[in-house]
């Protein structure tokens, strides 16, 4: 069970060959008995999954089931769930009991699946490998000694290990895709605007999106129907009709125009990860699909632009945790000034702070077009760049990382070294566009690499359609890094 | 581009985020590194170019003027640091 | 050498829609401390802010009522700063784009009296408006809610304002609160505000600087949060007898931030906010740019009724009232309504008849009791009614006001109570003249004494003629035949 598709376990859950109850008990007994290892999880609460899980069994009953009906699936922890701790990964949320729903986590209610859990993350989601998390830092599957990357690690780990059959994350940067392609799983960032950032935890309120991180495309395709749709409590959440991702995934790839960035195969690439995603190409090339050389002259700016740009609208959106009227405050303070900074300097961690420190400093007075203005300025020319390429070709591909999962420690001294880890995504948020991540092999060391498929605005349907055709001719989704039986 | 401690000083004031004078220090030497990498930007000639803050052009939706809300006051301040007769309660504020 | 002040105003007017800018909490004023505080206004993590179309509206009505451009598009900004009573740490406002630009605003200034700046005679000023815009109120500290502690209400936080700001075009405090007084009146005029000032509906902040005559500006000191015209006045001129006192003893002026304190009628500068602001706007990610379309902003317009000023010229040049009287009709639209009804059916010849009882009478009536003219007990119909008796001649002013007085206290209808208090008034020669041939015949010494000079005696005979009709004798009518008579 612990390998199949969604779509297998719900047609056993519909044949009653087993229950919700059950295939939720399957996955609590594995993170009981992973999770102190993986810390891929920061809140279980078996009492909810499993009356979650009941309910499910009853509409499976009563024939009442949608797709998802009775899926254990994991929550990052960045979604606001009403009655569960909600941390997004920092000490300043440890004891956060959210009053609200998320509209992603109504949705999945609305579709009965079962809260498994809420995943670990890099703290107010700002890591590219997990060990910012205030709980802890996650493992990684295929190397215990290895980053799950960032920073949805817990849920890119929680996929890898078995722990869930399917997880949320978020993705601002690239923190769907770089830990789907070091945990060697698949993650779609759907457009912009696709689903609602309500109830989400803000990191860079125009950057960050919602999307699925399972198994296969497949299971992706089946996530996200659940995931998306407009809702009117996010005013950028886009007016659209529901849409069925799964529609294509039959569809034949002769013809498609594949566009390679020379920008994303330049110096930087490790050629382990440059091998696999050549290969891939090639497997491409096998299924139809023909490759176009295209260039994205502005997309070696994107790290500067996004870390002006990330940080400003962080440096924002985190002064609301002041100690006020939720979260952490600090024990002892002499006066209102004292108990601001010492409740924000001991509630947020390093990283965290570095930030809000760097966007404080782009917004400030005397600095604000030379940066900021400046950065907007140059997000527009990059999201020109792939408007450009689009009219050349249908989708882009290149690296997900430039490397696979590096060790834990490795890059902590470093934050520039840690931000360039996310070198070939961030363009992808700054322009707005879809962008997934598909397992394409292993290196020498046996650890995941990524392909990374950027589509046009809306093009998720046929990203994931792409994307399955590749995952029926190869076999790399399939892989898992659990050697025991359940 | 290198920071000076009392850029740190002043950034920190503004962000409210105490910070002791080696948590300065190394703040000092690690955003200086970030804003190297983020002087890139200053190589561009960005003349005539709009501003992009949202990924779509899009519009602004309105809401109907109508109260859709509750009283949640219950269970909003049962997870408030100090309240008192349904005030959230602060050190005093000096006017 | 002579000094000159020079005053902007800052007005933040509470927009009257029944829920918050950005979420569905309600806005009702005196509510238990945040009972009105939803998630959106207490700034739980997670939550967005969505724009409420009645707060556009209203911005809209005003930008057209003082004929200002409504910006097409418009931007939110974010304002950034540490406050317990701003739950997100910034203010949801707009900065550089804001929805409406420079507008004016005709006023008539009348010297107040105990103003030291106050000029001699009603005159009238253009003030410019260089912008509106809209942004979200902040919620309310209670200070000294528990031992040492400040309590923190957030029920008014997420309340929508208009932010209306002035040039530095005002050059007294009667200019400045005859100014504040005509946005009064205009904001609630047009409907998108209650004007409450008690409730902190309209509230300003005045920019007040002195230089001599010639010279650049000065510096400016801001007196923040004035609640009532009268703390205006009073306010300013303190504050600018401080600042040329202090500049005339060898002082300067230093930017600041000040209250005034209505106890001791001095204004002086707030402690909290002695560091440099940095608000470190930028355009808020989470709301996308307001577009305004011509036809939205046609249809608004549509919606406008005649506005003060265009009623104040016209009560002059239609009816030819002076221009004190047509702008104390103006001070609201209910009594402006209330006059041009009058004016209906008592006809526009008896258009400054009504005005001087709706300006008297009424006025004096209402302030006595505490009433709005829309309580008014005496309805424009029953007042015209009564006026068009005074203008026939039928009833004399001071049986007008009996009239008056039982319409006020117990209704009903004028020619009723005319009738049946017997106050119709004598306006037949016959019978006056009749009645001042018996008093010249009654009174010969006096009348010869008259005669010979003692003019005043003309009233003693008025007297005497009134109390033998019952005061019914149209007095204008009597004293042109007592005058007759009198002289032989």
């Amino acid at each position: 069970m612990l390998n199949s598709s969604l779509k297998q376990m719900s047609a056993a859950l519909r044949a009653k060959k087993i229950s919700s109850v059950e295939l939720t008990n399957l996955y609590l007994g594995r993170i009981a008995a992973h999770n102190p290892v993986y810390n891929a999880y920061i809140t279980t609460d078996a009492a909810i999954s499993l009356a979650q899980a009941k309910a499910a069994d009853e509409l499976l009953a009563k024939g009442q089931a949608q797709p998802l009906t009775g899926i254990p699936v994991a929550q990052k922890d960045i979604f606001c769930a009403k009655g569960w701790r909600t941390t997004c990964g920092s000490k300043m949320l440890s004891d956060f009991i959210a009053p609200y729903d998320a509209h992603v986590i109504e949705q999945f209610n609305h579709a009965g699946a079962v809260n498994l859990g809420k995943t670990n993350m890099d703290e107010f989601a700002m890591g590219s490998s997990n060990e910012t998390s205030y709980f802890g830092p996650v493992r990684n599957p295929w190397n215990q000694n290895s980053v799950p990357g960032g920073s949805s690690g817990g849920a890119a780990s929680a996929v890898a290990a078995r722990l869930c059959a399917a997880a949320t994350g978020t993705d601002t940067g690239g923190s769907i895709r770089q830990p789907a392609a070091l945990c060697g799983i698949t993650g779609i960032k759907p457009t912009y605007g696709t689903v609602s950032r309500y109830g989400m935890i803000a990191f860079a309120s125009s950057l960050d999106q919602a999307g699925p991180m399972a198994r296969s495309a497949e299971d992706c395709a089946l996530m996200l129907n659940v995931m998306t749709g407009f809702d009117e409590r996010d005013s950028t959440s886009l007016p659209r009709e529901k849409e069925d991702y799964a529609r294509d995934l039959n569809l034949p790839l002769a013809g498609l125009r594949i566009g390679l960035p020379k920008e994303f195969f330049a110096e930087g690439l490790s050629p382990d990860v440059a091998a696999r995603v050549e290969d891939a190409i090639a497997e491409y090339r096998k299924l139809g699909a023909v490759t176009v050389d295209i260039s994205l002259p502005n997309s070696r700016l994107a790290v500067p632009v996004y870390y002006v740009l990330a940080p400003a609208e962080a440096s924002s959106n985190l002064s609301r945790y002041d100690g006020v009227r939720y979260g952490y405050r600090a024990p002892e303070y002499t006066d209102l000034a004292d108990m601001y900074e010492k409740s924000r300097a001991q509630g947020f961690g390093a990283e965290v702070k570095r930030r809000i420190m760097i966007g404080t400093y782009v917004l400030s007075h005397g600095y604000y077009d030379a940066y900021y203005l400046q950065a907007q300025k140059i997000r527009r020319l990059i999201a020109q760049d792939f408007a450009d390429a689009f009219k050349q070709c249908d989708v882009i591909m290149g690296p997900t990382s430039p490397s696979t999962a590096f060790r834990l420690g490795e890059k902590n001294d470093d934050p520039v070294q840690m931000y360039l880890s996310d070198i070939y995504t961030i363009a992808v948020n700054l322009a707005g566009l879809p962008g997934m991540s598909v397992p394409c092999g292993f290196d020498s060391n046996g650890m995941p690499a990524g392909l990374q498929i950027i589509g046009n605005y809306f093009e998720e349907a046929r990203m994931l359609n792409i994307a399955h055709q590749y995952q029926l001719a190869t076999d790399w989704h399939s892989r898992s890094p659990v050697k025991e039986t359940p | 581009m290198s920071l000076s401690i009392a850029d740190v000083q002043k950034v920190a004031h503004l962000a409210r985020l105490a910070m002791n004078n080696a948590e300065i220090e190394a703040a000092k030497s690690q955003l200086s590194g970030i804003f190297e990498l983020i002087e890139e930007m200053q190589s561009v000639d960005t003349k005539g170019i709009e501003p992009m803050s949202h990924a779509q052009d899009l519009s602004q939706r309105l809401r109907e003027d109508k109260v859709t809300e509750t009283d949640q006051r219950g269970l909003f301040q049962s997870i408030a640091p100090q309240v008192e007769s349904g005030l959230y309660l602060v050190p005093q504020v000096i006017e | 050498m002579t000094w000159e002040t020079i005053i902007g105003l800052e007005v933040h007017t509470q927009l009257s829609t029944c829920s918050k800018i950005f979420s569905g909490a309600p806005t009702e004023y005196g509510a238990e401390p945040n009972t009105q505080a939803d998630a959106v206004s207490i700034a739980l993590p997670g939550v967005l802010p969505v724009l409420n179309k009645g707060a556009v509206e209203r911005a809209i009505r005003f930008g057209l009522a003082i004929g200002a451009h409504i910006a097409p598009r418009s931007v939110f900004a974010r304002k950034n700063y540490f406050y317990p009573d701003l739950p997100k740490g910034y203010q949801i406002s707009q900065f550089d784009l804001p929805v409406v630009g420079m507008g004016a605003l005709k006023i008539q200034v009348e010297p107040l009296s105990g103003s030291s700046n106050g000029p001699g005679k009603t005159y009238e000023k253009v003030v410019r408006i260089t912008r509106a815009h809209l942004e979200e109120d902040a919620g309310k500290s209670v200070h000294g809610a528990s031992q040492g502690m400040t309590g923190v209400d957030l029920n008014r936080a997420g309340t929508p304002l208009l932010e209306i700001v002035s040039e530095p075009d005002m050059r007294s405090a009667a200019e400045a609160v005859a100014y504040a007084k005509a946005l009064h009146t205009l904001v609630r005029w047009i409907g998108i505000s209650d004007g409450n000032m008690q409730e902190g509906s309209f509230r300003c902040d005045v920019n007040v600087s002195v230089r001599h005559k010639g010279e650049p500006l000065g510096t400016r000191r801001e007196i923040k949060n004035l609640n009532s015209f009268k703390f205006m006045q009073q306010a300013i001129d303190y504050e600018v007898q401080w600042q040329i006192d202090t500049i005339e003893s060898g002082g300067k002026i230093q930017q600041a931030t000040v209250l005034f304190n209505p106890d001791t009628g001095e204004t002086r500068a707030m402690r909290s906010k002695e560091e440099a602001h940095d608000y470190r706007y930028f355009p808020d990610p989470d709301l996308l740019p307001l577009d305004i379309s011509e036809e939205w902003k046609e249809q608004m317009r549509a919606t406008l009724p005649e506005l003060p000023e265009a009623r104040h010229t016209r009560y002059m040049d239609q009816y030819t009232l002076t221009a004190y009287d047509a702008s104390m009709l103006t001070s609201s639209r209910d009594m402006a309504d209330f006059f041009d009804t009058c004016v209906s059916v008592a006809g526009p010849a008896n258009a400054k008849l009504a005005a001087n009882w709706i300006i008297g009478e009424v006025s004096a009536q209402l302030n006595r009791d505490g009433l709005e003219i829309t309580q008014c007990p005496v309805s424009p119909l029953q007042l015209s009614s009564m006026l068009i008796r005074i203008a026939d001649n039928t009833i004399s002013n001071s049986g007008a006001k009996e009239v008056f007085r039982t319409l006020w206290s117990e209704g009903g209808d004028a020619d009723v109570i005319i009738e049946a208090k017997g106050l119709r008034q004598v306006s037949d020669t016959g019978a006056i003249e009749a009645l001042v041939d018996g008093i010249i015949a009654a009174n010969a010494d006096k009348v010869a004494e008259y005669r010979a000079g003692k003019d005043k005696l003309f009233g003693f005979f008025v007297g005497l003629a009134m109390k033998a009709s019952k005061g019914k004798a149209n007095p204008g009518q009597l004293n042109e035949v007592l005058q007759k008579k009198l002289a032989g």
